[in-house]
């Protein structure tokens, strides 16, 4: 069924009874060309171009829960191409480019919003930061505008710019950058990647991976053996669970990062805005609530729910940035499990496995890398080659010294 | 949370600096393979459940802890003192 302005006008004449679902529920076939573990973001997207753009089409993603119930439905909704190193700038680059294109590609309303990201700076060495990697983003072939502290008020007027331990010097505007709506990204390469043929198969957990001289043949599952012939491992927060199925260590450990949703209020904050002193950003969403997060508790954790400590000084960043927020009520907190690697940059590469693939390691930037994250992972599984634009997130660079550490802060993992 | 200092007692998490997994505390020799250096500085079991893991008592005694915690419920089951622990950890 093709989505159309036209088929809501029609649909709502006749009570909405023509709806149907949006993709199958099929049982899991014996044997597949290529099975995705992990129905997420990442998961949906790699399958979805398998099909789009490398013709498979006996393909299986299997999801343990429900499909984008994990980091994919639990972010801030960010998306951004504003990376400074080589490596990470022509890929997220291209993300933008998908997702440009990504609501007539898929016909699916993402609520792609090019609203712009503000990242704030506070020092003239934070500005001058700032206006090398606004030259970066402009060289990659993306935009950017250095904001004076004049410019930036003419945007946000209700920042806190004499802030005494925290001026407001200027932003890096990047005005492409912006938020879409998470769970209809999951929901819309579902259904694109079933009406390509794949299969997507929920309550359906991977318990072990077959491995025959080297190669992979198949996966254990809590719905019987499915044999395959390529497996891609995109588990996010669980990769390293996944990942020692095959007898393997990742250079990841799983993190908690929190966000946070007010009531609905009344448009007031147009723009994504970053603060440059403290973790904490925030936009707020077409209903009205103001969504924000901040850094990681910063210890090792699986728990999908944070702890008080970091939700006391997002809050206080909030307050230190934006005073006028003070009176909206918090609403909802949540937590997702970040796969944080130790350079803050991500993993799309084979393994030492024929077959086995791995796209993990996506810290907290994940979801504005879905689209490119499955571009690039299904060209990996469907060429064994990596993609050009993904050819450095290597899963050996950590041995080898090729880091791609962002922000320069150093080789361990909650650093990110 | 909050972590059990064998010197201090039972203190909120916030007095707490983290550092990471104990696999820090199996340095390999300086002349070891790059491999076994991955191994340590990069490479994580990263368990969902029962670990073990470094954390500096910052505001309080200023003494490495190994803490013995759950990833998934964060319910903490001890803490010991790092200076304490003798010939290497596993």
């Amino acid at each position: 069924m093709r989505y159309s302005g036209f088929k809501v006008f029609t649909e709502g004449l006749f009570g909405n009874k023509g709806w149907k679902t949006a993709w199958r529920t099929p049982a899991p076939k014996a044997e597949y060309d290529a099975v995705i573990i992990g129905g997420g973001g990442h998961g949906l997207s790699t399958a979805y171009y398998l099909a789009k753009n490398h013709g498979l089409r006996n393909i299986a993603v299997l999801e343990k829960g429900y499909l984008g119930g994990g980091n994919v439905g639990r972010n801030t909704t960010i998306v951004r191409a504003n990376y400074f190193l080589p490596g990470n700038t022509e890929f997220y680059s291209h993300s933008m480019k998908l997702w440009e294109g990504l609501e007539a590609t898929l016909n699916y309303n993402v609520m792609h919003s090019q609203r712009g990201l503000i990242n704030l700076f506070h020092s003239d060495g934070q500005r001058d930061a700032f206006a090398r990697r606004g030259n970066m983003m402009i060289n990659q072939g993306d935009d950017a505008v250095l904001l004076d502290r004049e410019g930036v008020r003419e945007l946000l007027p209700y920042l806190d710019f004499d802030n005494t331990r925290f001026p407001i010097y200027g932003g890096l505007l990047h005005p492409r950058g912006g938020t879409a709506r998470h769970d209809a990204v999951a929901w819309g390469y579902a259904r694109g990647a079933d009406q390509l043929g794949v299969d997507l198969i929920q309550n359906c957990e991977v318990t072990g991976i077959d491995i025959e001289g080297g190669r992979v043949v198949g996966v254990q599952t809590t719905r019987g053996p499915i044999k395959a012939k390529k497996v891609g491992m995109v588990a996010a927060g669980r990769s390293g669970q996944v990942a020692a199925m095959a007898g393997m260590r990742l250079p990841v450990e799983s993190h908690i990062l929190q966000a946070f949703v007010t009531e609905g209020l009344k448009p007031v904050i147009d723009h994504v805005i970053s603060f440059g002193m403290g973790h904490f950003y925030m936009s707020q969403s077409d209903k009205g609530g103001l969504v924000f997060g901040g850094d990681l508790d910063f210890y090792a954790s699986y728990a999908a729910r944070g702890n008080l400590p970091m939700v006391e000084h997002v809050m206080e960043a909030g307050m230190t940035l934006m005073p006028m927020i003070g009176r909206a009520k918090v609403l909802r907190s949540w937590g997702g499990i970040m796969d944080m690697t130790p350079d803050g940059s991500p993993i799309i590469d084979k393994t030492h496995i024929d077959g086995l693939y791995v796209d993990c390691g996506w810290n907290y930037g994940g979801f504005k890398a879905v689209p490119a994250s499955g571009w690039c992972m299904a060209h990996l599984m469907a060429t064994n080659n990596p993609h050009e634009y993904a050819r450095r997130f290597r899963l050996d660079r950590f041995r080898t010294g090729q880091l791609l550490d962002e922000e320069g802060t150093g080789s361990q993992h909650n650093l990110h | 949370m909050r972590i059990p200092c064998p010197l201090c007692g039972t203190r909120d998490r916030r007095e707490f600096h983290y550092y990471g997994s104990d696999d820090y505390l199996n340095r390999p020799a300086p002349d070891a393979p790059i491999e076994a250096w991955d191994d340590h500085l990069h490479l994580r079991d990263n368990p969902a459940g029962e670990t073990r893991d470094l954390w500096y008592h910052e505001t309080g005694c200023a003494q490495w802890l190994r803490v013995h915690r759950n990833t998934v419920t964060h319910e903490v089951y001890g803490a010991e003192l790092v200076a304490g622990l003798k010939g290497g950890v596993k």
